[in-house]
């Protein structure tokens, strides 16, 4: 696994790392000191994220060398950590390492990563990879209880789908405490003695979150568009028996297909009416498709071909965006997808014979 | 700010006859599926369930069953295509974050 982009090359002479805990061969950047204790040397971060951090942030969300984003797994510590400080585990994505991290200032604490094999917690809970036979591993290859005198684990909520806490209390001699879903909201869930107010335990979707998860599916998508362009210029070409730079223009209402189905239909999710996704996709595709035919005065037969190819695209993307958000399930997907894509084909498919007709 | 998505599919069954009211359900569930009633569980909102599993997987009574399971059309397409039985996120060159991780983050 590739960890290049978070590792200095070359061991810093102050934090040179050994031992039973965490034996990184390169230091990362992020590692601001050493606490000793009887198991080994264990690796302080920073609690406070520097530009590169919000650079590899920025890298991940717009799908720029997305495979290096591995922490080693193992035990790390916060502030000064002693064997009364809370554990928590997380997963070994840097994205998430580092959200919680940001968040420890003036705590004390150990924080415990799980492999996840670079995944967040949520998917690495869903695929068993942050589950319970790994913490249980974790648990022994760091040597947790010589660490803390107490037994408490404090696992982020959203892992309980993939860890069973009541098999870790039977199986381990630590006992599971799910924290807050949100790691903003750990410092408070501590303070109040490891109870978490409702607002703590619910999953939101605000804006900021929905774009920057749009922001990627866009940059997917764009492989597709450059699939549509070369479909164009070809067309023109067999067409003209010349090439020109008409493709370009041709692909414009395509690319606003894509943009509607990647980012507009993730800002405007509350409020397109309706609860299918698909719809919802399909539903913004076709209004912003006839409000463009509307202004360019287009004959009746070429807006037919746009309003049977363009809103199919933009409501499989917003299909796709299923996978983004924070509510829909397998069996709504499921239903959707199912009545959705054969509508969606025929339509796509109507709408290329129609232009090949038209032209 | 709820979102509500579509209704009457979610596979979320509590067998009140096994359920002990420990009320762990009610602490994983991000949707506030499940409410206490006297010293038993039930279900306050199915249509809000997800089914991600983190229930069932946290009942120490075995009181809740869900086919659980990622709610990813991307995932569900590219399972079928490789002919797997079911959709879970993180494969090879799947849409989301496969290697690198990045789907559902919201941010952690």
């Amino acid at each position: 696994m590739g960890i290049g982009s978070d590792h200095e090359h070359g061991p810093r002479s102050c934090c040179q790392i050994e031992g039973a805990a965490a034996a990184p061969a390169l230091v990362p950047r992020w590692v601001c000191g050493v606490k000793a204790i009887a198991a080994g040397n264990v690796p302080l971060v920073s609690t406070r994220l520097d530009w590169r951090d919000r650079r590899d942030a920025w890298k991940i969300r717009w799908g720029i060398g997305r495979m290096r984003s591995a922490v080693i797994p193992g035990l790390y510590g916060a502030g000064d950590p002693d064997a009364q400080s809370p554990v928590l585990v997380t997963a070994n994505y840097k994205l998430t390492f580092d959200c919680l991290r940001r968040e420890l200032g003036g705590l004390s604490a150990w924080i415990l990563v799980l492999d996840t094999r670079g995944i967040n917690v949520w998917c690495a809970a869903g695929k068993g990879t942050f589950g319970t036979e790994e913490l249980l591993a974790r648990l022994q290859a760091v040597a947790l209880e010589q660490v803390v005198s107490h037994r408490r684990l404090l696992i982020p909520q959203l892992g309980a789908v993939g860890v069973a806490a009541h098999e870790v209390g039977r199986r381990s001699a630590f006992r599971v405490v799910y924290g807050p879903v949100r790691a903003a909201d750990i410092q408070a869930f501590i303070k109040s003695g490891y109870r978490a107010t409702p607002a703590m335990r619910r999953i939101d979707f605000p804006l900021r979150e929905r774009l920057a998860l749009a922001t990627l599916e866009l940059v997917q998508a764009l492989k597709w568009f450059m699939v549509i362009l070369l479909i164009l210029l070809l067309r023109d070409a067999v067409a003209t028996r010349l090439f020109s730079g008409r493709f370009l223009i041709a692909g414009l209402p395509f690319l606003a297909a894509i943009v509607v189905g990647t980012i507009l239909v993730p800002i405007l999710l509350p409020w397109i009416p309706g609860r299918s996704l698909a719809w919802k996709g399909w539903l913004c595709g076709a209004a912003l498709t006839a409000a463009g035919i509307t202004v360019s005065g287009l004959s009746l037969s070429a807006g037919l071909v746009f309003l049977l190819l363009l809103p199919p695209i933009s409501s499989f993307l917003a299909l796709n965006f299923t996978g983004s958000t924070t509510y829909t399930s397998l069996s709504g997907v499921l239903k959707e997808t199912r009545i959705a894509l054969p509508l969606l084909g025929v339509s796509f498919l109507a709408g290329v014979v129609l232009s090949l007709v038209h032209i | 700010m709820g979102f509500t998505y579509l209704q009457n599919v979610s596979t979320l069954d509590l067998q009140e006859g096994k359920c002990t009211g420990c009320a762990m359900c009610l602490t994983v569930c991000p949707h506030e599926v499940f409410r206490l009633a006297g010293n038993k569980v039930e279900i306050a909102d199915r249509d809000a369930c997800m089914e991600c599993g983190a229930c069932q997987r946290n009942c120490p009574a075995g009181a809740i069953r869900v086919r659980a399971g990622v709610g990813c059309a991307y995932a569900l397409l590219y399972s079928r295509l490789k002919g797997r039985p079911e959709p879970v996120c993180g494969q090879e060159d799947a849409g989301c974050g496969s290697v690198g991780g990045g789907d559902n983050t919201a941010c952690c």
